[in-house]
């Protein structure tokens, strides 16, 4: 040591312990670092940011670019591969800063994003009437709205342009959710009517019970739904026809001016016209919708009602199968088995099926459950249906029941703390006064242990709604076509596949076609799992402290 | 208990109770039964794989017709058989009772000297010189709803035998590769020469009539005596077995023979040759019942045939080598009768059984190999049933390397599915287990440090008051969903560090000055003890100083001494290769994704100590750090080594973030600038897309099962490491 004070400082213990001060520091800038990522990230998608007109030059040409900043960087010119096409760098410049701009207009320009060099701008404005266009299809369209139109006749121009196209958009939005009701809602469940026919017709020929009364019966529900059939087909044309009647012209940033049919924008405003409450208006009706909406564009845009739905859907039917089977199993460990090895032994096993990876749940579930137990269950019960399989493929109930095997360890344990805290003294007391075994546990211990199995349940609740890689094998699909409950006979549909949100992270983050574009919305979706699970959490942990804190006072 | 109605209720409140117990008992004890399940039923699905093939005769008659046999086949079920005679015919007979379906005169010229066979086509090589092709297919046709199979004969050389030799010399041994437009056939003459023609073959598609051309042939001489030939399906190499255990090589071109010329030799007299599905493999039988595989290997800039592995259960001189029509398998009889059911690539023999007790002439396999027939020399036919459904693996398939087709050395390789035919599956599960114990530590190392040192200053430094926030908060960062983790690994660092690189290692030389300095400095300040216990959170706005410090240094450090790019850098000049998911960025991710698994059971430990013990060393003088290194640690070491078990388990079960972070590329590369492919993300990845109970499907299963031990025993013996400590504790 060089120094021979340090070498006492050091003797001290001081540093070290400064040292591991630190690692927790890193432990918690990292937790909340990543929390605040993604809150931020998350939430500043719907925002109405300012859109901007940048008049640009380089090396090539001169034009106008319109769109938002999403994001800036400095990096140094080598690393560019086309750092040749950029105008005024200087022999001495060694960085550039650049802007990456969401331009929209996708199906004009080929993509919605474009690097902006700092150093070729030559003005950057914000135009009052530049309006975006959130739409069906291709993303945002950013412009100048010019006039509306109604078949062919226009309708307005200049000032009062803005009006009359909200005031039509709100016609088509409205016609647009008549036809959605008719196709989703009642086709569908026309559709499902005529499956069930089917079924029942090969069921019966199945069994050779397909006499001609039968049949004769069969035909009638069957023409029958078809003539609705028809008649909503009918209804849904006549909306497409209504819908396909106003249109709107624009001017985009290069000048041209586009058709855009009114039937493909979702939501229009000017951004650059709105006041700091107008944008929170905005801003909340985008959350509810993100929130209430299905999925667009392969789930890049829109929603994520069947996801958070889906997510639901199955943990609450894991906490219905997961809780009576962990308490009946925490209850005969604790009270009825007999305390030996061998119930220390399974006791140590089921905790440590906790650790056990959730994959290997999965692919458990895969084989015993699905092609297992499902295979069978289709021989037996839904032969008509054979070969297209009916529980032998992944689904709803697997996923409930793969996740509740998961979570299973999770209520044993917690229901079998909140057990061994109960004071012997009460089971004594209970005891005591004549009541039976099963009347003191019915009457006292889960009583009192019931705060203990809300934790233990809370708890599989949280871990089920962030587990994602078991269910890839049993039962979540990237896009359901419907939802696993709706107004259908049996209503609850436990052999449908569902979606996730933390599939719908995975899936669109990592397989969409437009991952740029997609990113917002998947840090939007992250950040409502994140809320729920960390509520749930907190609950939890606030549950089990106030529960030792009861139960201490009981000791004593 | 006088009074009857108490009595009964008395009754029934007992009833209940029982009642109450029996419930509760069925109950837990098939709780915990459904938890075993999952232990058998994995292994319910792997045991198959391990279990040796079964063969048994079902049926054994006389050969049906005339004749010797020369040439066996059977249709896809099994059900018919096709045999060619020496005289001449092709007979199609039932193969469960030798009943003859159909008898065909070929009608030929002269006799026959020898036969190919290749798939379901025979090549007939004549005594004048001539060899005549015919294909037997079998046209399926359901009348009145049964199953009828239609025998018929092809003639894809034309109708008429075509003339190989024009010196008309007797072929004493061939063999026919015959592919869309291209034909090539090889052959020996009595004459001691090697013949090689190969014809252009055209198939008009409206009347179905072909035409034949030459395009080469070419001969060569030869001394002594030729006992078996093979002409590879590429048409480029000829090989031959001679004198002395001497295996010649010709290599062909569109020429015909090109003069070159190697010989390998192989001590023993080899009897039969015959080349494994796809031609890059040659099987080389041999007169002590030795089956050798030989490979064709690139070296040099040319090919060579290379020793790859041998089969050595049949004792006897083989006789005859049939192999599999869809997998790399094959059958070896001898000329005692025995014949063997073995594979190439997991080098096992699969089942082995002796009917005929006599040489056995010929062979063939059904396409799917569940068939086998066989003819022996005393005319007679056995009909074998075989179960083979899993001959691709064996321990050294799934963990030593295993050099297969295609490949210049033996490796361990992850290969589970491609497109062609006559691609093999290959099931070697090293890369991923490395991958998985790769991702894992460099996780540990990340996690480890921050922890074990966090939980230290938690447990026993921290004011209690931040105590109570700080470890709930930690305990959250446990419950975050790891896709999310993922995504963010994978979306947001894994950029983020491709181009902050030089930022990243600054910030791990930064951070622990930095604290040091602090420590240091904060050696000034006055009235400091009512901070103690809160160094953390002093330190929190230094972590983010010093993160933003780095973050800024990052793009001047690397345009400075790593011209503008440490990534590329790195390539250029150290030759290192750079993924952008890599190994870095799940050991930072997962790292984080494991700290509070460690973290919370460290702390318990560390917690758990006895305070008198912490007491009475601080009054004995030592200081806390002291304390804390020679009493607290040594007391609670077992419970943090139960920790970091515990968190290694985790990384290695962990499936998301691994899935994510990383390019999914099954390869053995230790590097950290490397991605790498685990056990648990190959299995979200290839379970989904698995036949059910295929081969790959149990191999799957298998990895599960691992994975499952792996972690159990892992945990259980962290659990009792932990145990010990409780009780060491409360003794104390």
């Amino acid at each position: 040591m060089i120094n021979p004070r340090l070498n006492q400082w050091f003797k001290t213990g001081t540093p070290w312990i400064w040292l591991n001060a630190g690692a927790i520091a890193i432990a918690l800038v990292a937790v909340f670092g990543l929390l605040m990522l993604i809150l931020m990230r998350g939430m500043s998608h719907f925002w109405p940011a300012d859109v901007q007109a940048f008049y640009y030059k380089n090396n090539e040409n001169a034009l106008t670019v319109i769109g938002e900043i999403v994001e800036s960087e400095t990096i140094p010119i080598d690393t560019l591969p086309d750092f040749k096409k950029i105008r005024n760098t200087q022999a001495g410049d060694k960085t550039v800063t650049r802007y990456l701009v969401k331009t929209g207009n996708r199906d004009i320009l080929g993509s919605d994003f474009r690097w902006l060099y700092d150093i070729n701008l030559v003005k950057t404005e914000q135009p009052k009437n530049l309006m975006v266009l959130e739409r069906v299809e291709w993303g945002n369209f950013y412009g100048f709205l010019n006039t509306v139109y109604e078949n062919d006749q226009m309708v307005a121009e200049g000032e009062t342009a803005w009006p009359e196209f909200i005031k039509r958009l709100h016609r088509v939005i409205d016609i647009r959710k008549q036809i959605l009701q008719l196709e989703r809602v009642k086709i569908g469940a026309v559709n499902y009517q005529l499956e069930r026919i089917r079924l029942k017709e090969r069921r019966l020929q199945l069994n050779n019970d397909l006499s001609d009364a039968a049949k004769k019966e069969i035909e009638t529900q069957r023409s029958e739904l078809k003539q609705q059939y028809s008649d909503l087909l009918k209804q849904t044309k006549e909306l497409y026809q209504q819908i396909n009647r106003d249109s709107i012209r624009a001017t985009v940033m290069d000048g041209s001016e586009v058709t855009v049919p009114l039937k493909k924008v979702v939501k229009a405003w000017q951004p650059n016209k709105m006041t700091l409450w107008n944008k929170l208006g905005f801003y909340m009706h985008s959350l509810w919708d993100f929130i209430t909406e299905d999925p667009r564009e392969a789930n890049t845009e829109g929603g994520i009602f069947p996801a958070i739905f889906g997510t639901v859907m199955m943990v609450m039917l894991m906490a219905v199968l997961v809780t009576p089977f962990g308490v009946i199993a925490a209850v005969y460990l604790r009270e009825y088995a007999k305390q030996g090895v061998l119930t220390r032994i399974i006791r140590i096993a089921v905790n440590n099926l906790a650790g056990v990876p959730s994959i290997v749940y999965g692919v458990f579930g895969l084989g015993f459950f699905v092609y297992f137990l499902g295979g069978n269950i289709d021989a037996l019960f839904f032969p008509e249906a054979l070969p297209s399989p009916t529980f032998g493929t992944p689904g709803l109930l697997w996923s409930s029941l793969t996740l509740a095997l998961l979570t299973l360890p999770v209520v044993i344990v917690a229901t079998e703390e909140g057990l061994s805290r109960i004071p012997k003294s009460l089971r004594e007391g209970s005891l005591g006064l004549g009541a039976t075994k099963a009347e003191t546990l019915w009457r006292v211990v889960l009583p009192m242990a019931s705060p203990a199995i809300m934790t233990g349940l809370i708890l599989a609740i949280a871990r089920a709604a962030g587990e994602v890689a078991p269910l890839m094998l049993v039962g979540v699909v990237k896009l359901a076509p419907s939802l696993p409950l709706d107004g259908n006979f049996p209503y609850l549909h436990l052999d449908r596949k569902f979606m996730h949100l933390g599939f719908h992270i995975y899936d669109v983050g990592f397989q969409s076609p437009n991952v740029e574009a997609a990113r917002p919305l998947v840090y939007a979706t992250s950040f409502l799992l994140v809320v729920v699970i960390v509520t749930l959490n907190i609950t939890a942990i606030n549950l089990r402290n106030r529960l030792r804190e009861k139960y201490r006072a009981l000791d004593g | 208990m006088k009074n009857p109605s108490l009595q009964v209720r008395y009754n029934r409140r007992a009833f209940k109770d029982r009642l109450a117990r029996y419930f509760v008992a069925s109950g837990g004890i098939s709780v915990i039964i459904a938890i075993l399940l999952i232990f058998f039923y994995l292994l319910y699905v792997v045991i198959p794989m391990f279990e040796p093939a079964e063969i048994r005769e079902s049926a054994s008659y006389r050969a049906p017709g005339d004749g010797k046999t020369l040439q066996l086949g059977l249709e896809e079920q099994g059900t018919v058989g096709v045999r060619f005679t020496s005289e001449g015919h092709v007979i199609f007979f039932k193969t469960d009772s030798g009943k003859i379906i159909r008898d065909e005169n070929l009608h030929l010229p002269a006799s026959i000297t020898s036969v190919a066979a290749n798939l379901n086509l025979v090549a007939l090589a004549l005594e004048n010189g001539s060899v005549l092709a015919i294909r037997y297919k079998f046209d399926l046709s359901y009348p009145g709803d049964v199953r009828t199979l239609t025998p018929v004969l092809d003639y894809p050389l034309g109708k008429d035998p075509l003339v190989l030799d024009e010196s008309g010399a007797a072929l004493s041994h061939i063999d026919i590769q015959l592919s869309d437009d291209v034909v090539g056939v090889a052959a020996t003459t009595n004459d001691n020469r090697l013949v090689f023609a190969r014809y252009q073959r055209e198939e008009s598609f409206i009347s179905g009539d072909i035409s034949i051309e030459l395009e080469s042939r070419s001969e060569q001489p030869f001394q002594g005596e030729i006992y078996a030939v093979a002409l590879t399906p590429g048409l480029d190499h000829f090989y031959a077995s001679a004198e002395n255990g001497r295996l010649f090589d010709y290599s062909l071109d569109e020429d015909g023979f090109d003069g070159k010329k190697r010989t390998y030799n192989l001590e023993h007299k080899i009897t039969r040759l015959k080349l494994l599905l796809g031609g890059s493999s040659l099987l080389a039988g041999m007169e002590n019942g030795e089956v050798q595989q030989w490979m064709s290997v690139r070296k040099d800039g040319g090919r060579e045939l290379v020793y790859i592995r041998n089969f050595v259960k049949n004792r006897q001189a083989v006789s005859y080598i049939a192999t599999e029509q869809q997998r790399k398998g094959f059958a070896v009889a001898d000329n005692r009768g025995n014949i063997t059911i073995n594979y190439s690539t997991s080098q096992r023999t699969l089942a082995s059984i002796n009917t005929a007790n006599t040489l056995v002439d010929q062979m063939a396999w059904s396409p799917r190999a569940q068939n086998l027939i066989v003819s022996d020399s005393n005319n007679l036919v056995h009909f074998y049933k075989v179960d083979n459904e899993y001959p691709e693996v064996s321990w050294d398939v799934l963990w030593e390397k295993v050099w297969y087709e295609g490949y210049d050395e033996a490796d361990y390789i992850w290969q589970s599915s491609a497109s062609t035919n006559e691609f093999e599956a290959k099931f070697s599960l090293m890369p991923l287990s490395f991958g998985t114990i790769k991702a894992a530590f460099y996780a540990m190392i990340f996690a480890v440090p921050i922890a074990i040192f966090g939980a230290m200053f938690t447990a026993q430094f921290m004011a209690p008051r931040m105590r109570q926030t700080v470890k709930p908060a930690i305990e959250i960062m446990e419950a975050l969903p790891t896709v999310i983790l993922g995504f963010l690994a994978g979306l947001w660092l894994a950029p983020y560090v491709e181009t902050h690189l030089a930022g990243i290692f600054t910030l791990l030389i930064i951070l622990p000055v930095g604290f040091l300095l602090c420590a240091w400095l904060w050696g000034f300040v006055p009235n400091k003890s009512a901070f103690e216990g809160w160094e953390a959170a002093l330190l929190v706005p230094v972590v983010l100083l010093l993160i933003w410090i780095s973050t800024a240094l990052s793009s001047p450090v690397e345009t400075l001494f790593f011209n503008g790019s440490l990534r590329n850098y790195m390539s250029n000049v150290w030759g290192l290769d750079y993924d952008q998911r890599n190994a870095l960025v799940v050991g930072l991710i997962m790292g984080f994704a494991v700290i509070p698994t460690i973290f919370s059971i460290a702390e318990d430990a560390l917690f758990g100590v006895p305070q008198h013990l912490v007491r009475g060393s601080l009054a004995l003088g030592a200081t806390r750090w002291q304390t804390m290194t020679s009493v607290v640690l040594p007391a609670a070491s077992p419970g943090i080594f139960s920790a970091v078990m515990m968190g290694f388990g985790r990384a290695v079960g962990e499936t998301m973030i691994v899935l994510m972070a990383t390019g999914n590329t099954p390869v053995m590369d230790m590097s950290i600038f490397q991605g790498m492919r685990t056990l648990a993300a190959n299995l979200a990845v290839e379970v989904p897309e698995a036949e059910v109970f295929s081969t790959h499907y149990r191999v799957l299963f298998l990895a599960a099962l691992i994975l499952f031990l792996f972690t159990f025993v892992f945990n259980t013996l962290a659990e009792l490491i932990r145990h010990r400590l409780r009780q060491r504790y409360s003794e104390l």
